[in-house]
């Protein structure tokens, strides 16, 4: 095969995008397309007529105009969807629509496209200020971000290598095959100090040389696997980027591979993730379509290939060595380091696993250097992290900070804030092996050192926001309940002490524990922590252990008062109807989901409190006020 | 082998005809295990016991191994699942969103707890899952494969009821 000239792609592609008039990015996250976004993109394609994909773009006919409707990545203010950028090449700046509907897109067309004339109600309004925002850059969520790994994310169509090429991609891949050898693209990565962003922080330099150093007989093969379980709820960054930009996932995986001497990789994706397992695949097969995969690349003498194994829903098989254990075919379950997957890996084989985000960072760092990376973050831990900002905060959605932000600047410049009037509460970080943060905590610097040193962890970058009417000990049974159902069932203390645990936390948020319940909990959260082999045990105490120490009256007040300061337990409490001010319309009687409420109209309605679900249905619709919790 | 298992294959592998088109795709490949099952899955929407025993054989690996795979990972199921799969996400942001009342409300209005997961009629099958990606638009609930945002009790419930006349 002859080599690929990614310059020809790039001059090729290049005179297209200069030949459009105008082009139409509809956000195709996940989140965007429950929200609508499929059919607002179909209906641009149906108003304007305009081509689907670059490829179908044909230069030479400058008579009418040309425009290019792509679907893109997640752009990150989920909650706002769907979104629509809009970029013209006569010199009009882009313009960013929220929450676009089919019926929109008729006006879109005529006003904005054929006559440059803005939509102001589709604009995103900053709620201090009031201000309309005409494009991103004016829109705090956005302003303050630093995107390295998602730079592109949301700004070009995932489906298309040539755009990748042509905004620069896969020339680093080259660069490292043609004019650097590996212990030099390695000791780069080393020297830029890039941790690992799946959770425990590992520095990605010190992983490649180790498994460069790691000895193998000719011949056989080495493999690098990319780690796509994201696993853990309340976290899609890693889907983000890989729904969104799979070929910088895609470039920085064989760069990695390059470095540490790989020559077979997997794309380790869970299945409940379709969109990002199909655009991994076709990313790797449109890259082998140009000869960038594959024999001799760039003819380098370089050879790599690799393919998409998807997962089938086991939170463990996001831990490296059950996840290897996986691709094998097998049950997912983790084994004891060392010997290190760089040793002893796939198949026995010399393996090194990185995390998607990982991977999505490393063009960043060839492009713009050590110094340019170091800029951002702190000295230990530099550069960015994506985050999943959710919960209780105005603009929940996908977003990307320097290492060290604080977390007051997230929720409340970034995220908007609490909604409702609402009183912060809590953060809790890193998911099921995170812990929680309170308000003392606000103006703390995210990074890995002060994190753990909380024992919270960066995990895979969860936030979820928590309000005065979230109940903390709640949230913990809850992550409780997550590990011990997830715990594989290899080693008794994650076993049983999850489930010792869980039963503990269930008693005190069902309002029947005694005080000795917390001692209990305490040391064997102590002991799972301890003798635990993989890190699901050895983190599942964290959410108690946490919040025992910020919110330890909390768990009191369920224990000894048999009250929940945020009125969040079910358990505790009881629905019921206030005679004097019940007027007997009957609205509850029928809206309640369980038939629990009886009652003639115009009588005082009654709950019956064995049927009923304390779903809070009435509560809410009651006209009257009638209806209330105690 | 006696007489009885003889015929239990000859008519098996006449029966599994589209499983042997899955093992070739994969090669017989043990490794590809996981893939395999994912596959026969997608054509029974279960796993039936007598196509796992059969694939053992096939690919040749004991059937605790195979068995082993298949009650390890919650993606599959040994058991017949509705014709209508309504997922609800319990994930931190939606189970902070309360999730969990919209849980117990379909429990209840279908007879079904999180032991007992689908309808006796074979038209629901209702699984508690973790995080569906979707968190900024919590709490998600995803009926056959059309994910619906910020879903609350009242609109759940007019969800399954149309479903439900729709059966009728
Ligand atoms: C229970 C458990 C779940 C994990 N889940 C993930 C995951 O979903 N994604 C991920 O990248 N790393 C996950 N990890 C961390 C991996 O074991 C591993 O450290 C990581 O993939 C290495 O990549 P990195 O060095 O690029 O961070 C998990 C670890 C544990 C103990
Ligand atoms: S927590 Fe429900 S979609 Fe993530």
């Amino acid at each position: 095969m002859p080599t690929v000239e990614l310059e020809t792609i790039k001059a090729a592609t290049r005179e297209k995008m200069a030949h459009l008039q105008y082009r139409v990015l509809v956000c195709n996250g996940t989140g965007c397309i429950a929200n609508g976004a499929r059919q607002v993109y179909n209906a641009f394609l149906t108003k304007t007529g305009a081509c689907r994909n670059l490829v179908s773009v044909k230069t030479g006919d400058p008579c009418h105009m040309v425009g290019l409707i792509s679907q893109t990545g997640c752009h990150g203010l989920c909650q706002m969807g769907p979104l629509v950028l809009i970029r013209a090449n006569n010199g009009f700046k882009d313009v960013f629509y929220c929450g676009v509907r089919e019926p929109d897109v008729a006006e879109i067309v005529e006003e904005t496209i054929k006559k440059g004339r803005i939509v102001d109600r589709l604009l995103y309004t900053n709620p201090q200020s009031g201000e309309l925002c005409r494009n991103p850059g004016e829109i705090p969520f956005y302003a303050r971000q630093n995107r390295l790994a998602l730079a592109e994310c949301g700004l070009i169509d995932p489906e298309s290598i040539e755009e990748y090429i042509q905004g620069g991609g896969y020339s680093m891949l080259r660069r490292a095959a043609l004019e650097m050898t590996p212990r030099e693209v390695c000791e780069l990565i080393r020297d830029s100090g890039l941790r690992g962003r799946g959770g425990a922080g590992f520095p990605t330099g010190r992983k490649w040389l180790a498994m460069l150093e790691q000895p193998g007989k000719p011949g056989e093969p080495r493999y690098l696997v990319c780690n796509g379980d994201e696993g853990d709820p309340g976290a899609f960054m890693d889907r983000s980027l890989m729904e969104g930009d799979p070929h910088r996932l895609l470039e920085g995986a064989m760069i990695a591979a390059f470095a540490a001497g790989a020559t077979v990789g997997y794309f380790y994706i869970r299945t409940e993730y379709p969109l990002a397992v199909q655009r991994v695949r076709q990313a790797i097969n449109d890259a082998r379509r140009l000869g960038i995969l594959g024999e001799n690349l760039f003819g380098s003498g370089f050879r790599f290939d690799c393919d998409v194994v998807e997962g089938a829903g086991a939170f463990v098989c996001g831990e490296e060595t059950a996840l290897l254990a996986s691709i094998e075919g097998k049950r997912g379950m983790p084994r004891h380091k060392p010997p290190f997957p760089a040793q002893e890996g796939l198949f026995g084989k010399p393996t090194v696993v990185n995390n998607v985000e990982t991977l999505a960072t490393i063009r960043y760092i060839m492009e713009q250097g050590v110094s340019a990376f170091r800029r951002f973050g702190t000295v230990l831990s530099p550069g960015t992290k994506t985050f999943a900002l959710t919960g209780r905060v105005r603009h929940t959605g996908l977003i990307e900070v320097p290492m060290g932000t604080t977390l007051r600047e997230v929720i409340y410049e970034i995220g908007g804030g609490i909604p409702g009037d609402k009183k912060f509460k809590a953060a809790q970080i890193g998911g099921p092996s995170g812990g929680c943060l309170g308000e003392t905590h606000l103006d703390l610097s995210l990074d890995f050192e002060n994190l753990t040193a909380l024992g919270a962890m960066v995990g895979s970058g969860g936030i979820v926001v928590m309000d005065e009417e979230t109940c903390i000990v709640e949230v913990s049974r809850f992550f409780m309940q997550f590990t011990q159902e997830e715990s594989c069932g290899k080693c008794v203390l994650c076993r049983e002490g999850t489930k010792q645990m869980l039963a503990l936390l269930q008693d005190i948020v069902d309002g029947t524990a005694e005080l000795e319940h917390l001692s209990l909990l305490e040391e064997t959260a102590r002991a799972v922590k301890a003798a635990s082999l993989c890190g699901l045990g050895k983190s599942a105490p964290n959410p108690v252990l946490s919040t025992l120490t910020l919110f330890r009256n909390e768990y009191l007040a369920h224990i000894e008062r048999r009250l929940c300061p945020a009125g969040a337990c079910q358990a505790l409490k009881v629905y019921a109807v206030n005679p004097d001010l019940c007027k007997g319309c009957t609205l509850c009687v029928s809206k309640c989901p369980a038939g629990a409420i009886h009652g003639e109209k115009r009588q005082a309605h009654r709950i019956d409190v064995t049927s009923c679900t304390k779903c809070g249905v009435c509560a809410t619709i009651c006209k009257f006020k009638a209806i209330t919790a105690a | 082998m006696n007489i009885a298992t003889a015929t239990h294959t000859q008519k098996s592998s006449r029966q599994f005809l589209r499983v042997d088109d899955i093992l070739d795709r994969f090669h017989h490949n043990p490794a590809k295990l996981i893939a395999i099952l994912q596959a026969v899955q997608e054509e029974y929407r279960y796993l039936p016991e007598p196509v796992l025993s059969y694939v053992a054989t096939r690919i040749k690996i004991p059937r605790a191994r195979v068995f082993g795979v298949a009650t390890f990972y919650s993606h599959f199921s040994l058991k017949p699942k509705g014709k209508h799969i309504i997922k609800i996400c319990d994930g931190t942001a939606c189970h902070v969103n309360k999730s969990g009342h919209l849980l117990d409300l379909i429990h209840k209005k279908l007879g079904l707890s999180d032991k007992k997961r689908t309808t006796d009629d074979l038209l629901f099958t209702v699984e508690k899952v973790s995080c569906l990606g979707a968190c900024g638009l919590a709490p998600v609930v995803v009926i056959d494969e059309r994910v619906h945002p910020q879903v609350q009790t009242a609109h759940l419930t007019q969800l399954i009821d149309e479903l439900m006349h729709e059966e009728e």
